[in-house]
């Protein structure tokens, strides 16, 4: 600490020896030195979102419309994607980019439903970011793609702050996760353009309160579009895929 | 738990402009983090220790000023700091405001020594 002012600045004192060969003038009126300040005034986010922009350039050369999946473990991402696939595969041209932490699991699960998958392991990293998704696209054959799904990891927090470069964000929340995550786990719900309630068809036997998960959503999201669906018996499923297929024609 | 890929941001990026500086170290650095960023100081902290060793800013300073929300009333045409972002405008008890404060994540300015 600056023994000086108090400044919390490193202390620098003028009776050391400088050994660079040439003298200069250390007579500053302050008398002791603050060292100096550079503006930097970046988002820490800024290297991400450089990547995200040239994913969104490349996708929109390539006429794909992308949406990025984001819910907890379980809340039925995979299973969404599986669905699609089976109803409307072969009519879209779907293509998925997934992250986990570990195994191929996911990406095995879509292959077996027809679409081609690249899994990214990211370790122990909690989220994907826009560079980990740009050297999986170099490993996915898209072919006729019109739609490209990037499920994220599990996770209700961190994959928030990481743009991808998609243009929707889809949050997932199952029935069975209760009324309130919205409101625990507001940043995630903040930015969703969807928000879908998935495993409908259990509300009852969980005693889930539809009105209160829809009060919760709409007072932190209230811009997203909330469909309630089922992927097990495909129940609300149309209003999904209404969503895609207006989201390609535009 | 994504504070140390942040973290390695904010280094990546301090050394850069450091280089640019011909800095022989870094001092402090210096973070605007917002009340609704969904980052722990605390964690940021811990990443910084492990991250900056070996690097210019191995002895450095992380100071995190935290930004509280800040919200718009359309209303009322005025500005207040909300507890959080459900809490509704205190002048007219609305909530029809808009979000202008609180997301920041930025590296704001570098300390280095003055002479080279």
């Amino acid at each position: 600490m600056c023994d000086h002012c108090g400044c919390g600045g490193p202390v620098h004192r003028h009776d050391h020896d400088h050994d660079h060969g040439h003298s200069h003038d250390h007579d500053k009126d302050h008398g002791h030195d603050h060292g100096k300040l550079i503006e930097v005034q970046q988002s820490i986010l800024s290297q991400n979102d450089r990547f995200a922009e040239q994913n969104r350039g490349f996708f929109r050369a390539r006429g794909l419309f992308v949406a990025n999946l984001l819910s907890s473990p379980g809340s039925g991402k995979t299973s969404l994607i599986e669905r699609t696939l089976v109803d409307r595969g072969r009519h879209y041209g779907i293509a998925v980019v997934v992250g986990d932490l570990e195994t191929e699991n996911d990406a095995n699960r879509i292959r077996a439903k027809g679409a081609p998958a690249v899994q990214i392991t990211t370790g122990t990293l909690c989220h994907l970011d826009a560079h980990m998704v740009q050297h999986a696209l170099e490993d996915l054959d898209l072919g006729n793609a019109k739609i490209l799904f990037l499920e994220n990891v599990g996770n209700l927090v961190c994959p928030a702050s990481f743009d991808l470069g998609e243009q929707a964000r889809v949050v997932l929340v199952s029935v069975t996760e209760g009324e309130d995550k919205p409101l625990k786990y507001a940043p995630i719900f903040a930015r969703a353009d969807v928000v879908l309630i998935n495993k409908i068809d259990l509300a009852e036997i969980v005693g889930f309160d539809r009105e209160a998960a829809i009060t919760n959503i709409r007072k932190v999201a209230p811009q997203a579009r909330i469909l309630e669906i089922s992927t097990k018996t495909g129940a609300g499923m149309d209003a999904w895929y209404a969503f895609l297929e207006q989201s390609i024609a535009r | 738990m994504h504070e140390v890929g942040l973290m390695q941001s904010v280094l990546t990026m301090s050394l850069k402009a450091a280089e640019a500086h011909r800095a022989v170290r870094i001092d402090a650095i210096h973070l605007r983090i917002g009340a609704l960023a969904g980052v722990v100081p605390e964690a940021l902290q811990f990443a910084f220790e492990c991250l900056r060793m070996g690097t210019l800013a191995e002895s450095a300073v992380l100071k995190i000023e935290s930004v509280p929300i800040l919200c718009w009333c359309r209303k009322c045409e005025s500005d207040f700091h909300p507890e959080n972002q459900f809490t509704p405008c205190p002048k007219c008890g609305l909530s029809d405001f808009e979000l202008r404060g609180g997301l920041e994540m930025n590296l704001v300015s570098l300390e280095i020594p003055d002479h080279v």
